[in-house]
């Protein structure tokens, strides 16, 4: 514990810490580009020059190890000439152009030359120019703003795990490029955007839309994986134009997925916007009242055992909560969440949580994916485990398709039978382990008897043990842990459900990823005209995640609260209020007319969900037995991109699947 | 070979190869990106009769050391002993750093610009590409150039123009020091130690 002091003020810091954190520590703000925490040291931007006494020159002090006795002055006349210094070089080659450029107002390039530089520039040489440089349809790249700071590169060799960008030329020559100016194939590349300190990079579907200081900025929480990323949804009037992460350590640290990031164009895309009826086989625009008539005339005569409801993968508690109620007037629980045909038992949180938690999954020393693919189904999720791997040394398995995470992974095969009969690399490598995971996929568990073999090999690799749960289930559905919670499950999952001639009626709240048979009446409460509005003779439009306040439980039972905001577009509804006027009509009145009624309602029957935290879990699990098994296993996803209907509608979205398809790739620029 | 993607090492190369990666302890093969990148240029000289590293032949050395495409490219890119874009026959470098350029480097530039090679680009029968260097390390006889392998010192621009000649024809012209002296040895004669003592 290296004791020093900074400006008068004696700091003592953790061994291992820099000299920038512990002038941090004591309070002075020091400036900084190519320094990040999250990142390796670079030491190549000079902006964080320090003095320290016995140094004949100023320190980089982010570079520079904290030790015992050190004395750093970063307000001295030397210190204010050396930030003016390095302030003027970087200037040199910048070019002036902030009026036209999307870092302007949050440009870190411009705050710092605003609060550390000299008035004027004495250079009046020609400034160099870089030919802009193809990244792909999400980034956009400026390459002259660039400062040669670096983080771009090492965020993409040592958290993404793709090293595609990179350094090339030499001395003012250099440029930083992906590699032959091809597409960064990461599902988390636009976290380069929030890292460039300069407006090199910066988002494309984005760019010229709005200055920073404009946007309407909501907390909110992302619904496009189970990771539950905490968001700010930046928004003008109805328009949500970016979003981009907060910081939150126990589950997105300070990233986003890309499909978080940019899948929002879809929000104005291709939404219901008024009620629709479908009369003599067309559908019809219909006005609400008509809507809730044709519904109650479609129910008339049926019992509640004729009804059932499934409910989608973006859905709030809330919401929720409200349909499971509404139905259940209808005298009907039958409800399921696992529109994926996923079959495990949805009893018990601790058999069906990602048992681990998302922060605690980067110290584990074992892990075994089976049927998963992280980087498609959760790609945050996927980072930690890198950093399992790369950092901490775990060893890492997978059965399943052949699949490239980003790091080394033994691939075993995809044979369901290979779960009860381990390689011995595995049984050895977790023997040996203290943090064993495994992980199963949505894909593998459409495979019936597929769970109680992973429970069983959970049990035999002694997974979950004191201070330690190792069972994940790697879900994809935001909405899927809070569904569990609720209880909407059904024996047999999604296919008992959908393939029981005795449902005449189902109710669909944002189901888009089921295949609904004509032939039932079916009612469709949701966002997008997508899959679910097929077969639908009445159509509900209600809010998407950003137009409505909700509750929502990521994969390891993390309960957290979004903001509403923006409205929702024309007629369209919060979900839960249309369950309730909903049932003023149907003569099942639901007991809450907003929202603090409503979750007062959630916190009687399941107070966990009504507090920031985890939900209840136990803390083992019961044996199970394992039927014998074979064949092969699946992946739930076959691309990244179009996994629910508001992704499906994003015109972004659209542009990186054909990107993969075919690469738009320009030769490496001299 | 037309993209040069079937590149892969002749038989002794790929011994050679082999020895270098040796040269570095295990897990450190990446170390010897610098002369497999060197070898390789050498090896397309004598196949292509041009010395340069096409994108395909970069990548096929990275894979053999298991490095990232990108950073193999960012090591070619940044030492301008490797070549990205086809080069002539010749490649001739004339150092312009101070020392060269106070003994008349600017002739020896000219002499090259008279014969008709243009800074950076190659002339149009193939022979000649021009390229400005910093320091070759001859200073002692600058003004100095190197011409593929071979150094040629103590030019003037006469002596630049008759070198330039003589390649074109075809011929061999005399290297190291153009005014006879021996390495670098005092011009005229030695200056110190004149006598046994
Ligand atoms: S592009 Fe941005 S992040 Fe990357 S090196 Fe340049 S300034 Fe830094
Ligand atoms: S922040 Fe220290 S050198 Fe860049
Ligand atoms: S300056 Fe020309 S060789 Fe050193």
């Amino acid at each position: 514990m290296p004791k020093l002091t900074v400006d008068g003020i004696e700091v003592e810091v953790p061994g291992g810490a820099t000299v920038l954190q512990a002038c941090e520590a004591a309070g002075a703000e020091i400036p900084r580009f190519c320094y990040h925490e999250r990142l390796s040291i670079a030491g190549n931007c000079r902006m964080c020059l320090v003095e320290m006494e016995k140094s004949p020159k100023p320190v980089a002090s982010c570079a520079m190890p904290a030790a015992d006795g050190q004395v750093i002055h970063t307000k001295s006349e030397k210190v204010k000439r050396a930030r003016e210094g390095v302030m003027e070089f970087l200037l040199i080659n910048h070019p002036l152009d902030c009026p036209i450029c999307d870092q302007g107002g949050e440009c870190d390039l411009q705050d710092q030359a605003m609060a550390y530089g000299r008035g004027a520039n004495r250079y009046e040489e020609n400034k160099r120019a870089v030919t802009e440089k193809y990244m792909g349809p999400l980034i956009k790249t400026v390459m002259t703003r660039c400062i040669h700071c670096t983080r771009c590169v090492r965020f993409a060799e040592e958290v993404a795990g793709v090293e595609e960008i990179g350094a090339i030329g030499r001395g003012e020559s250099m440029q930083i490029t992906s590699y032959l100016e091809r597409a960064v194939t990461s599902e988390v590349s636009g976290n380069v955007i929030d890292l460039c300190p300069v407006g090199a990079l910066t988002s494309k579907p984005y760019a010229f839309q709005a200055r920073p200081w404009e946007l309407k900025k909501t907390d909110s929480i992302d619904v496009m994986d189970a990771i539950g990323s905490n968001i700010v949804v930046g928004s003008r009037g109805a328009a949500v134009l970016r979003v981009t992460p907060r910081i939150n350590d126990d589950v997105n640290e300070e990233w986003l997925a890309d499909k978080s990031r940019f899948a929002i164009d879809g929000l104005a895309e291709r939404r219901l916007d008024t009620p629709w009826v479908r009369v003599g086989g067309k559908l019809q625009k219909a006005s609400w009242a008509e809507a809730f008539q044709a519904i109650a005339a479609g129910l008339k005569g049926l019992s509640g055992a004729e009804i059932a409801g499934v409910v989608g993968d973006l859905c709030a508690v809330e919401d929720m909560v409200a349909f499971k109620d509404l139905l259940a007037g209808l005298g009907t629980t039958r409800i399921e969440c696992r529109q994926d045909g996923a079959l495990f038992d949805a009893g018990e949180p601790a058999g069906w949580l990602f048992g681990t938690g998302l922060a605690a999954a980067e110290t584990a020393d074992a892990i075994l994916l089976i049927g998963t693919n992280p980087r498609h189904e959760a790609a945050l999720l996927n980072v930690r485990l890198r950093k399992a791997v790369k950092k901490g040394g775990a060893k890492a398995f997978s059965i399943g398709p052949d699949v490239d995470l980003s790091f080394p992974l033994t691939q075993l095969g995809d044979d369901a039978a290979l779960l009860a009969d381990l390689p011995a690399a595995v049984v050895e490598a977790f023997a040996g382990a203290q943090r064993p995971m495994i992980l199963v996929g949505m894909g593998a568990l459409k495979t019936p008897g597929l769970y109680e073999a992973a429970r069983a090999a959970a049990t035999r690799l002694n997974v979950v043990r004191d201070g330690w749960n190792g069972f994940n289930l790697v879900h994809t559905a935001a909405a899927r842990a809070g569904a569990l919670r609720l209880g909407l499950a059904v024996d047999g999952g999604i296919n008992a459900l959908m393939g029981d001639a005795g449902v005449k009626a189902l109710f669909l709240l944002g189901a888009d990823e089921v295949n609904v048979q004509a032939g039932r009446f079916t009612v469709y409460v949701g966002t997008h005209g997508d899959r679910g509005v097929a077969h639908a003779d009445v159509i509900l439009p209600a809010a998407a995640y950003t137009e409505k306040a909700g509750i929502h439980v990521n994969m390891e039972g993390r309960v957290q609260r979004a903001l509403k905001a923006t409205q929702p577009p024309g007629d369209a509804r919060e979900d839960w209020t249309i369950m309730r006027a909903l049932s003023s009509v149907l003569g099942v009145k639901l007991p809450y007319d907003d929202l603090i009624a409503l979750r007062a309602r959630i916190a009687t029957e399941w107070p966990d969900l009504a507090t920031d935290g985890l939900i209840a879990r136990t803390a083992t699990l019961s044996a199970v037995t394992a039927p014998p098994l074979r064949g092969p296993l699946h992946h739930i996803y076959s691309n990244y991109q179009l996994t629910n209907p508001i992704a499906r509608a994003s015109p972004t979205m659209a542009a990186c699947v054909s990107s993969l398809l075919a690469p738009e790739s320009r030769e490496a620029a001299e | 070979m037309t993209d040069f993607s079937d590149f892969s090492w002749t038989a002794e190369n790929a011994a050679e190869a082999q020895r270098l990666i040796g040269l570095y302890p295990p897990g450190r093969q990446a170390s010897a990106i610098m002369p497999l990148l060197w070898l390789a240029q050498y090896q397309m000289r004598d196949e292509t009769g041009v010395a340069w590293l096409p994108v395909p032949v970069i990548e096929f050395v990275a894979a053999q050391i298991g490095m990232p495409y990108i950073r193999a490219y960012e090591v070619a890119s940044f030492y301008t002993m490797y070549n990205l874009k086809p080069i002539g026959r010749f490649h001739v470098q004339v150092c312009g750093t101070t020392p060269c350029m106070l003994r008349g480097s600017d002739d020896v530039m000219k002499a090259c610009k008279d014969k008709g090679l243009k800074k950076y680009g190659t002339t149009d029968d193939g022979l000649f590409t021009l390229t400005e260097v910093e320091c070759l390390g001859a200073c002692a006889n600058a003004p100095m150039v190197q011409i593929n392998d071979e150094n040629y010192e103590d030019l003037t621009y006469d002596s630049m123009t008759a070198i330039l000649d003589m390649l074109a024809r075809g011929e061999m012209p005399k290297v190291g020091s153009q005014i006879g002296r021996t390495a670098s040895c005092p011009d005229g004669g030695p200056t110190t130690l004149t006598d046994m003592v």
